[in-house]
């Protein structure tokens, strides 16, 4: 099975996912079947193959350097779950327990 | 033109009417949410619309209607009720992608498509269920639940527009924009019965659509017809300071393709009028033993393998047949590397999602849900709580193959077999062939809930997706029905070459006539 529980957790963490232990094992499972279907490209020789991380056909047209200013009909607040002073408010950035499990 | 056969009209109809006074705009929305109600729309019974407001319609409907009675230029879609994909930002509507992390977001904003739109006369009536951040074939993954598809209502109508394709196919609206990153606007248009079409990439702007995988997406439109499709796309098409990604090639007009004729022989010498909408183009002519002379059809063998539905064949095989009647030539071709678009398509898709899907944390707009444990917590949190089964897989696959140590062997491998998939296009196209011919999808559409293996849900894609992966347009037109369950053929052509697609659709059209619906 090319993937573990263990990758699960770690990329959970990364993409900031909670994901608790039955689904773990679930997504272990599912993870693992898909990218089985994935071993075919390693079959083919792409030794001297560019890659192609676009496909805009001749290229994408230059503009002047110069900012566009967003044009909004509404304000930051009209949407934003928390503000103040024009700020977003969010969490403290740790707390005692997520210091204490970092071990910082 | 009477607003009592409404369900049959298409946007060519409707918007010359509206101008000439014949009809009004606030009686076109008026029909188009009489209609929703009747077949039952809403969410209690198909679930194809998530967000309407028939009040604010009409008030803008009897704004439009204060401006023609001005002599003022409405515009080439006047009066036409237009739907919309949920995923595509729009203003006084909400728009919610389909899921709970954006339950009632409204945009501040509005996409260029859609300002495209109203400025060409158009009246957004609706915003349509998909499956949530266009990620599914089936519209079954949207947080609203599923849509029904109007043909059998145990049936999905595809995705990820399911609710797009839907609307069009149930008559709430002539015409509806939907977004592909690998077919999830011709996959729906083939299991609806409808036409839908994917332009060159960079052919619409892309400013204001959510984003799922940048360098895929790309806003489509479904119409009953092939010349809606047409006329919808030319009205959305066309450079956009906003999106870096927009090409400013010019947009010709696409409705002159019924002509049946090569773009330059393609004159008309109300061209101007035809554009602003005065003057329709003719229908296309009955077609002939010459309608398509000159064109060579590509047959690629990868998209009829041995083990397509039989019966999804002989429809292809007909409509081969019709092409060679109006004097196309029709050529066996390969594109080899197709096979391998699938593991492509579901390495690329997820890893550019994994990261424009992280945007969605709880601090500037959406869901927050906060369990006061700090920040990453409410990450966390929020997340889990906002985002949808597929979604979240999906997530971890792009996180997964973007990691340390996976990164060359899945996301550079996949990279890299992309630019053969795109080089055999370019080797067809170059070789002779103007367009190629597949069907749209494997199958036709299934039972709502009979797949729930991820992978073999992927493989709706998997004659869909190539044309993504290379950038080039393409067009699902309706080619017949399997089990009174509707067949979608697919026209593929160049980079920009929508016109060429647009003639070989329309002539397709009008060479299956009725036929293109039994």
């Amino acid at each position: 099975m090319p993937v573990t529980r263990e990758d699960v957790l770690h990329i959970a963490e990364l993409a900031r996912l909670g994901v608790d232990a039955p689904r773990a094992d679930e997504l272990t499972k599912e993870l693992s079947a898909i990218l089985s279907h994935m071993e075919v490209l390693s079959q083919v020789d792409t030794a001297t193959v560019p890659t192609t991380a676009g496909v805009a056909a001749g290229g994408t047209p230059l503009r002047p350097d110069v900012g566009v200013p967003a044009l909004m009909s509404g304000t930051l607040a009209s949407f934003a779950p928390k503000m103040r002073d024009g700020f977003f408010i969010v969490p403290r950035l740790a707390t005692h327990e997520d210091s204490s499990e970092s071990g910082a | 033109m009477s607003v009592d056969n409404y369900t049959q009209l298409g946007a060519a109809q409707i918007a010359p009417g509206v101008r000439a006074g014949k009809t009004s705009p606030a009686e076109m929305i008026r029909a188009s949410f009489k209609r929703a109600a009747d077949i039952g729309g809403g969410p209690d019974e198909l679930n194809i619309i998530l967000h309407a407001d028939e009040n604010a319609s009409l008030e803008e409907a009897e704004q439009m209607q204060a401006r023609i009675q001005s002599g003022t230029d409405i515009g080439v879609l006047a009066g036409v009720p237009v739907a919309i994909k949920d995923n595509i930002a729009s203003l006084g509507l909400p728009t919610t992608c389909g899921s709970k992390i954006l339950r009632g977001y409204v945009s501040p904003f509005e996409a260029t498509a859609v300002a495209r739109l109203r400025a060409n006369g158009a009246l957004i009536v609706a915003k349509t269920n998909m499956d949530e951040f266009a990620m599914g074939s089936s519209t079954e993954n949207s947080a609203y639940g599923p849509t029904r598809n109007p043909l059998d209502v145990r049936c999905v109508p595809g995705g990820s527009s399911g609710g797009s394709a839907a609307a069009v196919a149930a008559g709430i609206t002539p015409i509806a924009l939907g977004s592909e990153t690998g077919g999830s606007v011709r996959q729906p248009a083939a299991f609806c019965g409808v036409v839908g079409v994917k332009p060159s990439y960079g052919r619409v702007s892309r400013y204001g659509l959510v984003a799922f995988a940048s360098s895929l997406d790309q806003i489509g439109v479904l119409g009953r017809t092939v010349d809606d499709a047409a006329l919808g796309l030319e009205s959305i098409a066309g450079f956009d300071k906003l999106d870096s990604t927009s090409s400013d090639a010019d947009v010709p007009i696409y409705r002159l393709a019924a002509l049946g004729k090569p773009a330059p022989e393609a004159r008309n010498p109300d061209t101007e009028a035809i554009r602003i909408g005065r003057s329709p183009v003719p229908l296309p002519p009955p077609p002939g033993p010459t309608t398509l002379e000159g064109v060579v059809i590509g047959k690629p063998k990868e998209y009829f393998p041995d083990s397509l539905d039989p019966d999804i064949r002989r429809m292809c095989d007909r409509a081969l047949d019709r092409f060679r009647s109006m004097g196309a030539t029709v050529r066996e071709i390969s594109l080899p590397r197709s096979p391998l678009a699938i593991p492509v398509y579901y390495i690329l898709a997820p890893a550019e999602a994994s990261s424009n899907l992280a945007r969605f944390d709880g601090v500037r707009y959406g869901l927050r849900v906060d369990p006061g444990k700090g920040l990453k917590a409410m990450y966390e949190a929020t997340r889990s709580e906002g985002f949808g089964p597929e979604v979240t897989r999906r997530i971890l696959l792009g996180t997964y193959v973007l990691s340390a140590g996976y990164y060359d062997a899945y996301y550079k491998k996949a990279q890299a077999v992309r630019t053969l998939i795109a080089d055999d296009f370019r080797a067809v196209f170059t070789s002779g062939v103007h367009a190629i011919f597949t069907p749209t999808t494997p199958t036709t559409a299934f039972p709502i809930g009979a797949i729930s293996d991820p992978y073999e849900m992927y493989l709706n894609d998997i004659f869909t997706v190539t044309a993504n992966l290379a950038g080039v347009p393409a067009i699902s037109v309706p080619i017949g029905r399997v089990r009174r369950l509707p067949v979608g053929g697919q026209i593929i052509t160049a980079h920009f070459d929508e016109y060429a697609m647009f003639r070989v659709a329309y002539a397709l059209e009008a060479g299956l006539g009725a036929e293109a619906h039994q």
